[in-house]
């Protein structure tokens, strides 16, 4: 019984192996092949669970454009994203944060595409009597100082208080904006998804939490004010709120052929004034300001 | 003469077919070990190199209450990496779910193959089987949508956490326990329930004292089997058990399994980093322990044979 399954998942690794190697060897070939004007071969892009979705739709209007062509998007995280452009087995290792703030990457290998930013608001259970906060008690709320709703002006309700898993690139973005130098955030319910934290707030009462700007519009959840400010686009392009972070995609020195001619096309006006904005995202021209990966700031 | 001596010579077209369905089997049995090598190989060389390669000390690993590996701790200059947490809530989902699960799966297998063995064969029987197949991930979401919500308006709080995790599972594993008893019931020998009632056993004590000591090392090695499942177990019970890295003080406080931590995590680091390598030693205790579970049947089988 147990020697089926295991000689099972055997030939399914043996045949997957098979087709891996059979692609790679066929994508290289087709990507030498290619020329400007009638691009074909493979993109694969993996990584990054918050740009799938653009990456795909991206994907998508570009294929329309050269039927030649086959982009191939899939999730798995940013840690996975960097190591797999790191060691050559995908074309594009998409990500939330740079490469440079991930540990165990050679940052100096990998050349970063912008290829949209992504605002995080805090949101809560609408149950919760509050909708402005200042930074300090956001800091204390996610360290476990402040405990009830009522010491940040709502009523009598303990906080729970829901993280993204440790890693996230979304609780990365967040915590490096919110929380000081040094402060880590307390030990609690952990989501490994924005979709899954945006359920589980808007049915948990008193639940405290962060999303993508995308996933805000929904039933059972609101965001909260910070010192005043509103979580939206205008607030972000001009850095008055300052959660939020580019969307890369990493490739391994300087790309070429189809893969350098997605991320060209990422990048034109066309993308990035409708289907960036579309999905919840912020095209990059829109951004008033620059933001590099030590966080300093500057005005474009 | 020298065609049939040359015939009897030669290798038959059924000796040809016999070496083939020889060289057939080897090869998928090979196959086979290979793979298991590899997989052994691999996760032990990952796992193993938290503590050679990152200098990691096996006693803060198996008993330190911590888990935060991005986070150096100001003090030893070492990553907090304490995975007492995650051994603990995940040998106490599977305990509990094992004890509640084991007196419904015996009273269940009794009803069917003592009590009412047609209406058992016909109804209970294609039922159960069908409970064994419903994948993981919608026992994950009925716990999501059924069992957090009942949990947090009985108790409380967010309505994550082991109980959570213990219901799911027990549903989880009760089809499995339950029909591998009902196989060891079944083959305890006809003439063994004859005796008892011939010397004026009544049913209930044929079944307590005959049928059920009889039939024991089957029952444990069920119940294994059962906890080797809920122990390996990670879509469902990462769904309602909370997934927070703390170490369980009561059943509906969010709590952590090795199959949860790993699952979250693994996509979020980056492979030969301490991240990364930490999660790959979970990962080769999960290995470990299947092990434990195969030789513990072992030893049941062994010991509690019929003579």
């Amino acid at each position: 019984m147990n020697k089926t399954i295991v000689g099972v998942v055997g030939i399914g690794v043996v045949v997957a192996v098979g087709f891996a190697i059979y692609n790679n060897t066929q994508a290289t070939e087709s990507k030498q092949k290619a020329t400007p004007s009638k691009l074909t071969g493979k993109v694969l892009a993996l990584g990054s669970t918050a740009l799938q979705p653009l990456a795909e739709q991206v994907g998508t209007s570009f294929q329309e454009k050269n039927p030649g062509l086959t982009i191939t998007v899939q999730g798995g995280g940013s840690g996975a994203g960097l190591s797999q452009v790191a060691n050559g087995s995908v074309q594009i290792g998409n990500s939330d944060v740079f490469a440079e703030e991930k540990e165990g990457v050679d940052a100096s290998k990998l050349q970063d595409h912008q290829v949209a930013v992504v605002g995080i608001a805090p949101i809560v259970n609408t149950d919760v009597q509050v909708s402005n906060i200042s930074k300090k008690q956001l800091q204390d709320i996610f360290t476990g100082k402040i405990t009830n709703w009522q010491e940040v002006g709502g009523q009598d309700k303990k906080i729970v208080v829901i993280n993204r898993a440790t890693g996230s690139g979304t609780r990365s973005v967040f915590e490096k904006n919110v929380l000081s130098d040094g402060q880590s955030a307390i030990q609690s319910t952990e989501q490994d998804s924005n979709g899954t934290v945006q359920k589980i707030v808007s049915t948990t009462p008193g639940a405290i939490s962060y999303l993508a700007f995308a996933y805000l519009d929904a039933s059972g959840i609101k965001a909260l004010n910070i010192d005043k400010v509103t979580p939206d686009k205008k607030n972000v392009e001009d850095n008055s709120w300052s959660i939020w972070a580019y969307e890369h995609m990493y490739t391994k020195g300087t790309p070429n052929g189809a893969t350098k001619a997605f991320l060209k096309y990422f990048a034109t006006k066309e993308v990035q004034k409708n289907i960036v904005p579309k999905l919840g995202y912020i095209g990059l021209t829109d951004m008033k300001v620059t933001r590099d990966a030590t966080g300093k700031v500057e005005n474009k | 003469m020298d065609k049939i001596t040359q015939k009897l010579m030669q290798k038959s077209e059924s000796t040809k077919k016999d070496s083939l369905g020889r060289a057939i089997s080897l090869a998928a049995l090979s196959l086979i070990v290979i793979v298991v090598i590899s997989i052994f190989t691999f996760v032990m060389s990952r796992g193993l190199s938290t503590f050679f390669h990152d200098g990691v000390h096996v006693k803060d690993f198996l008993l330190g209450s911590t888990w935060n590996p991005s986070v150096i701790n100001p003090q030893t200059k070492q990553p907090y990496i304490g995975a007492l947490p995650m051994i603990l809530g995940s040998f106490i989902v599977t305990f509990l779910a094992a004890i509640v699960a084991t007196p419904f799966a015996i009273g269940t297998s009794l009803f069917m193959t003592e009590i009412a063995q047609k209406r058992g064969a016909k109804i209970m029987q294609p039922i159960i089987e069908l409970l064994v197949g419903i994948p993981s991930v919608v026992y994950g979401v009925i716990g999501l949508t059924v069992i957090v919500p009942f949990i947090r308006q009985i108790f409380g709080g967010s309505g994550f956490g082991i109980l959570s995790g213990t219901i799911v599972l027990f549903v989880m594993i009760l089809p499995t326990i339950t029909s591998m008893t009902v196989d060891t019931l079944k083959s305890v020998p006809r003439h063994y329930r004859e005796s008892a009632l011939a010397i004026g056993a009544t049913r209930w004590q044929m079944i307590y004292k005959v049928v059920l000591r009889a039939a024991t090392p089957g029952i444990l090695t069920a119940i294994v089997f059962g906890m080797a499942r809920a122990f390996g177990e990670a879509l469902a019970v990462q769904m309602v058990i909370g997934n927070a890295a703390l170490m369980p003080h009561d059943l509906t406080s969010p709590a952590s399994t090795l199959t949860s931590v790993l699952t979250m995590g693994i996509g979020n680091t980056v492979m030969g980093s301490l991240q990364n390598d930490v999660l790959w030693t979970l990962a080769m205790i999960l290995l470990l322990m299947s092990l434990v579970f195969n030789l513990v049947v072992r030893a049941i089988g062994r010991k509690g044979e019929l003579k």
